[in-house]
């Protein structure tokens, strides 16, 4: 076992009845990485997660966790942790007994209990509030609680499932760099589903993305944010202007525009950025359709032959007003070349 | 202006209804005179200290005390996991299920009665006690079944997986996490179902036989000879009973949010 197979999932199917879910899902996690599980709702990412954890027996496939196969280890002998979406802390008991719980099934007692249970306390920042019961605390502290529960089982891998959904804005950029800390103060193996993409580019070390049960693109946040592999992850992240391209000619309904520009060998699509697309100049012509302020920039909503078009440009630019005419270009060095188009 | 002097006055009569007859009981248990009379002849205390005299009260109290508290145990240990069954796994035919578990409170308990005993207490020839205890139960259960259910619905499922994944087993998990967790309900259920088996009059009429009565059959049996004010004070000290219960369930439970 090499360090970055730490978790192995090979041939892994999953499935729900007759309804498969994940089929033959390859995939290795490296020791002590931060890695995001990211797509839409329905893509198969809580699934894999599930699966990971032993709440979902696979149909088929191997996990392997460390060298050890435990494709067939239940649940509860899994040295996997799980922080749920709903926290999922026990009602009944009080922060401290809650963190305790797992230890306690373990036979932990005494100072040895207290001393880790604490520690695990300390480590989430909920230092105090140990005698209150779950009901009385924020979103964020209750989840704080949940991380420390499952921390201190010193889980191989820790899974997280939407970990910041249910907070709000603020308490989520909180959670976000104190997840990272925790990530890298402990060196546990982390894995996150998430379906927001910011959050897995501002977190992760590395992101998977997915798309109905089939891994659609594995890299670094950098990878997928500037050279997504395909019209899916282009859209997903903010590519808004994507197109199919056939024969190094631009694709939009039943026609082909030439872009005179030179695209990599073997490309499927171009994606632009709203940011990328030059407005003021350039061949094409399109009409105004809406356009709103954002701060620094301004948005375009254009109608063009090539289709809907969003640009964007620097706010302090002359305004381009509701329903007239602007030109625009689109330059192939600015686009993302997309390997895979519409699943080819 | 009609309205504003006909809604207090159709209050008062509604309440009138519900608590008049408790007052003329109470009234009349404390009558001195020799028979069941109001408005009471005299007042006194000589009747209800009379009622805990009478032996055949003492030992159909003592029937009603067994039926009550074994019947609500018994159906909650087959309630309780039925609810949990029918509201975490797909239960083939769960509504069937359900319907079928609050059928004693649908049928009326004369039906309940007449069946058990033709076609139970009859044919098998069991004893009166048993047959007593298994209709009681059937009667508890329908309560058990709904006011766990209603805890358990409120209760999320995921805390079970999440004490299995922190090393818990199926089995402990419902044990640790769950059942504390709906103790409420469980409580709730125990106390409605104590106070229906204890004042249930039409299936215990045709089951109860030579010796084996409950306390309300006892008092109808008793009425129809004796016509003394006994039976108004054991009216009162049952009816304070289960005031008296439901008043702490509520204090201490919050039973009308399972109820």
């Amino acid at each position: 076992m090499s360090d970055s197979r730490f978790l192995s999932l090979e041939k892994l199917t999953l499935s729900y009845g007759k309804n498969v879910a994940v089929p033959e899902m390859d995939l290795d996690i490296g020791k002590g990485e931060l890695v995001a599980l990211l797509g839409p709702s329905g893509c198969g990412k809580t699934t894999t997660m599930r699966a990971i954890a032993g709440l979902l027996s696979p149909s088929s496939g191997t996990i392997r966790l460390d060298g050890t196969d435990i494709t067939r280890t239940p649940a509860n002998k899994r040295p996997v942790g799980l922080v749920f979406q709903s926290y999922a802390l026990f009602p009944h008991l009080n922060v401290y007994e809650n963190v305790a719980f797992g230890l306690r099934l373990m036979g932990v007692k005494g100072k040895d209990l207290e001393d880790r249970v604490n520690q695990g306390l300390k480590t989430v920042g909920l230092g105090k509030f140990t005698t209150r019961k779950p009901a009385e605390l924020s979103g964020g502290q209750q989840q704080r609680v949940s991380l420390a529960r499952s921390m201190v089982m010193e889980p191989k891998v820790l899974l997280l499932d939407e970990p910041l959904s249910n907070l709000d804005a603020r308490l989520r950029l909180e959670m976000r760099t104190e997840l990272q800390r925790v990530q890298k103060e402990s060196g546990v193996t982390m894995i996150f589903v998430t379906h927001d993409q910011v959050e897995a580019l501002a977190m992760a070390d590395r992101i998977i993305v997915m798309k109905d049960g089939l891994i659609e693109q594995i890299g670094t946040p950098e990878d997928i944010y500037n050279h997504p592999v395909s019209d899916f992850v282009a859209d997903f992240v903010g590519f808004e202007n994507v197109f199919a391209l056939e024969n190094g000619m631009l694709k939009t309904g039943s026609q082909y525009i030439d872009l005179h520009g030179n695209v990599p060998p073997g490309t499927k699509g171009l994606a632009w950025r709203p940011g990328t697309i030059t407005l003021g100049t350039g061949p094409h012509q399109g009409l105004v359709r809406g356009t709103s302020f954002a701060g620094g920039t301004r948005e375009y909503l254009l109608d063009t032959p090539l289709g809907q078009i969003k640009a964007e440009c620097d706010a302090t630019l002359p305004i381009h007003s509701f329903g007239s005419t602007v030109a625009f270009d689109l330059q192939v060095e600015k686009a993302a070349p997309l390997a895979r188009f519409g699943g080819m | 202006m009609t309205s504003r002097l006909f809604s207090p006055l159709v209050l008062i009569l509604v309440l009138a209804f519900l608590i008049g007859p408790f007052a003329i009981i109470i009234a009349a248990s404390l009558s001195a005179g020799e028979t069941l009379a109001f408005p009471p002849q005299g007042l006194s205390l000589r009747w209800v200290f009379k009622v805990f005299e009478i032996e055949s009260f003492r030992q159909s109290f003592g029937i009603s005390l067994f039926l009550a508290i074994g019947g609500t145990l018994m159906a909650l240990i087959l309630g309780v996991p039925a609810s949990y069954a029918l509201s975490r796994y797909k239960v083939p035919g769960a509504e069937t299920i359900r319907t079928i578990v609050s059928s004693p409170i649908i049928v009326p308990g004369i039906i309940v009665g007449l069946a058990l005993l033709r076609y139970f207490v009859v044919p098998f020839n069991t004893g009166i006690l048993f047959a007593l205890f298994i209709a009681h139960t059937a009667l508890i259960l329908p309560y058990a079944v709904r006011v766990v259910s209603a805890s358990l619905t409120n209760l999320r499922s995921d805390i079970e997986e999440a004490a299995v994944l922190l090393g818990s087993s199926r089995v402990g998990a419902f044990f640790r996490v769950v059942l504390p967790n709906i103790r409420g309900g469980i409580l709730a259920a125990f106390i409605l179902g104590f106070v229906t088996s204890f004042n249930q009059v039409p299936v215990s009429l045709f089951l109860s036989g030579p010796g084996i009565r409950t306390l309300p059959i006892d008092m109808l049996a008793y009425m129809e000879i004796t016509y003394d004010p006994s039976v108004a004070a054991l009216s009162a000290l049952l009816a304070f009973m289960s005031l008296g219960i439901v008043f702490l369930a509520e204090r201490f439970l919050g039973f009308s949010r399972y109820v």
